[in-house]
């Protein structure tokens, strides 16, 4: 039996037994996570985010919206009452970062998607309690009148492709086009739904037709968020 | 009790002086972050509409400030004056000292800067975008050869147990820090971290969690273990605890962090390995507690005297409570109420105002009369600065448990129609007045905190210019 004397009088052993000690835990942990395959279970529906959409979640970190608003809700009768179905793994796989969150101090906003109208977002972040008098929700009246910037639109879906967000090259191509057809009501969007689906939302989301702004991209966002998996055919896999 | 100061040529205090000086201003800054926060939480219309301090933005500043500005500070400075000490021999660079100094504190100035403009990585605890992750990253390089190059230059024989925990935290931050920030960059404020959805939250939690475990509690284990038995003029409890606990604490700790994932889509495997980690994680926490709390045998008596002793024991108290307070909240029942409410909030608070904050506090009342060679100003102010201390955590967690507790609660409240009895606008409602009470719990304690500084300038200011001592 080694004795606790020699660890203690020797620098390089001991940072090497103590590297060992702290290591084991995470590998045991996280490793495995990336071999399993019933880690994320494959579910219909599932796409990466729309241009315009990936700007809006850009703002919402950008905003630390996480500080305060969860995007996990748990397998509990009530979340499932108050939010709706719990959280598939397979509906943050292109969130780099997760927006899992760790509060709520605001509700869970991971099928906030569809749940209130634009105009109510526009209201709600104009002035938060305007529309609800008990909100401790910060205003956020800038968004509505900052402009969109989205010059680095493609590098950054490019970047997004290279950790692993299946873009493809006519979606990068076609970028700063259909984040300008989502946000508008009169142009035709025919390549916007082809490259991303029927069911994008696609609307004038700030309510001011001439302009793309920050508003447009983060309501838009929202709007999407816990509605892409049809749970109407979805069916949990039995273990 | 006038105090000489002892072998100038031989240890470098000039670094810890610095990082003790700004570990200071540093608190000051991140309590009152906090209670701004706090405030705005009560009163809403205090986000006041600008961008730049609304609470999305401010918290992260508060969340770095205490624990790397401050925390960080308070671990640099007495790291440094710790392993001279045991070691017997001085710093093993100067540059490289004085290189960790400049270059801590530029990583602080750059993240005051970038937060407030919403610059971010928005990954909780480490927010800083990847230019500064780099920044770090050297730092704690430089800080790493300068902390091992001096033990092994040592002039004793054994390494202190202080210096094992120091080693230990050095170490572990370096992994986790690397891992959990692994990112493709976009432009020079921008990237896309590598890992998505389960795996960034399993990563990101398994930084979190030990950011806590190691930051927060081993290295202050490590100050703990040369403070506690100075102040108190009595040798460590038990040398063999030590070993047990070193050991264990560093192998369990690591495993905890899925706790924060419990019944999400983190395959249930991996959360509840963490909670049973978290559980037995119980066991060398305790043995830390114990050990430092049973030095003082043969030294109660001392307590009636010795402000800063009393700012140990209480520091050592709420570590016990709240390594506690940890692994219960680690059960999954538990959890499933707990999470996502202010209990968690509340037990982060016993923790690192009660332990770390509390256990530097001591640490800086002992160490600056030292390294300035005089007596502290006041014993009474410190005296005060405990009473606001222990009185604004107090405040501070039992409104949070309350809330945190509530809130839970109301979430799952059924009426008897089967419907729920609460909307979530009026769980928010309800929560007003303990917001009101933790804003006032830390208002108390930020106080402490500038009573504490007042303190230490007018002890500093009783030394001598530099160039009277030399001649002195």
């Amino acid at each position: 039996m080694i004795k606790h004397e020699t660890i203690e009088k020797n620098v390089s052993l001991m940072t090497i037994l103590t590297l060992v000690a702290i290591a084991i835990g995470g590998l045991v942990e996280i490793v495995p996570l990336f071999f399993i395959k019933s880690t994320i279970e494959p579910v219909k529906g599932m796409r990466a985010y729309t241009p315009l959409e990936l700007k809006g979640r850009d703002i919402y970190i950008r905003e630390g919206c996480y500080n305060c608003h969860s995007q996990m809700i748990r397998p509990l009768r009530d979340e499932a009452a108050r939010y709706g179905h719990y959280s598939l793994a397979a509906e943050s796989m292109y969130d780099h970062p997760f927006q899992w969150g760790s509060k709520r101090t605001g509700p869970d906003l991971a099928r906030i998607g569809g749940k209130y109208s634009n105009h109510w977002h526009q209201a709600h972040m104009e002035a938060p309690r305007s529309v609800v008098p008990e909100s401790v929700m910060p205003g956020y009246p800038w968004l509505r009148k900052t402009d969109l910037k989205y010059d680095d639109i493609e590098k950054r879906m490019q970047v997004l492709n290279m950790v692993g967000v299946p873009y493809t090259a006519e979606q990068i191509a076609n970028a700063k086009k259909d984040l300008v057809d989502q946000a508008s009501l009169a142009s035709d969007a025919s390549g916007l739904t082809k490259r991303y689906g029927n069911k994008v939302p696609k609307d004038d989301f700030d309510a001011q037709p001439d302009r793309v702004t920050e508003l447009d991209a983060l309501v838009a966002y929202l709007q999407m968020l816990g509605t892409l998996v049809d749970f109407s055919s979805y069916q949990a896999q039995t273990r | 009790m006038g105090q000489q100061p002892i072998q100038q040529h031989l240890y470098d205090y000039e670094i810890v002086k610095k990082f003790s000086a700004v570990s200071v201003i540093y608190a000051i800054v991140g309590f009152l972050v906090g209670v701004i926060l706090a405030l705005q939480l009560a009163f809403p219309d205090l986000n006041m509409n600008v961008p730049y301090i609304t609470f999305g933005r401010l918290r992260p500043l508060h969340t770095s400030a205490v624990i790397f500005a401050f925390g960080g500070s308070v671990l640099f400075a007495t790291s440094y004056y710790v392993v001279q000490r045991t070691c017997k021999v001085r710093l093993f660079s100067d540059f490289l000292s004085g290189f960790t100094f400049w270059g801590w504190n530029l990583v602080v100035v750059l993240v005051v800067i970038t937060y407030p403009l919403g610059i971010t990585q928005g990954k909780e605890y480490a927010e800083p975008i990847w230019p500064i992750d780099l920044l770090i990253t050297v730092v704690w390089v430089a800080y790493f050869i300068n902390f091992v190059g001096t033990l092994a230059k040592r002039k004793v024989e054994h390494i202190y147990v202080a210096n094992w925990f120091y080693l230990a935290f050095i170490l572990a931050v370096a992994m986790l820090h690397i891992v959990n920030n692994l990112a493709v960059p976009v432009s020079l404020t921008d990237s896309y971290p590598v890992f998505a959805g389960v795996q960034d939250a399993m990563v990101q939690w398994w930084y979190g969690h030990n950011a806590v475990g190691f930051f927060l509690t081993a290295a202050f284990l490590g100050l703990m273990y040369y403070f506690v038995p100075k102040q108190a003029e009595r040798p460590v409890y038990s040398y063999r605890l030590s070993v047990v606990h070193f050991w264990a604490l560093s192998f369990l700790y690591i495993w905890a962090g899925p706790h924060h994932l419990h019944y999400t889509a983190l395959p249930d495997w991996a959360s509840t390995l963490g909670a049973t980690f978290s559980i037995m994680l119980l066991l060398p926490s305790w043995g830390g507690m114990i050990n430092g709390i049973m030095t003082m045998s043969g030294a109660w008596h001392k307590l009636r005297t010795d402000p800063i002793l009393r700012f140990f024991i209480v520091s050592l108290s709420f570590y016990g409570m709240s390594t506690f307070e940890g692994p219960m909240m680690s059960i999954k029942t538990v959890n499933a109420l707990s999470h996502y409410t202010d209990w968690t909030i509340g037990h982060v608070h016993s923790g690192t105002l009660g332990w770390v904050s509390m256990v530097s506090f001591g640490a800086l009342y002992h160490l600056v009369p030292r390294l300035w060679g005089v007596s502290i100003y006041s014993v009474r102010l410190i005296n005060f600065h405990f009473w606001l201390s222990t009185v604004g955590v107090v405040i501070y967690i039992v409104a949070m448990w309350i809330s945190g507790i509530m809130q839970g609660l109301m979430w799952r409240q059924y009426d008897s129609f089967g419907n729920l009895s609460y909307s979530f606008a009026e769980t928010v409602a309800a929560m007003h007045p303990y917001y009101v009470f933790r804003a006032l719990g830390g208002a108390v304690f930020l106080v402490g905190a500038l009573v504490m500084a007042y303190n230490l300038v007018m002890t500093v200011r009783q030394a001598a210019p530099a160039g009277q001592r030399v001649a002195a």
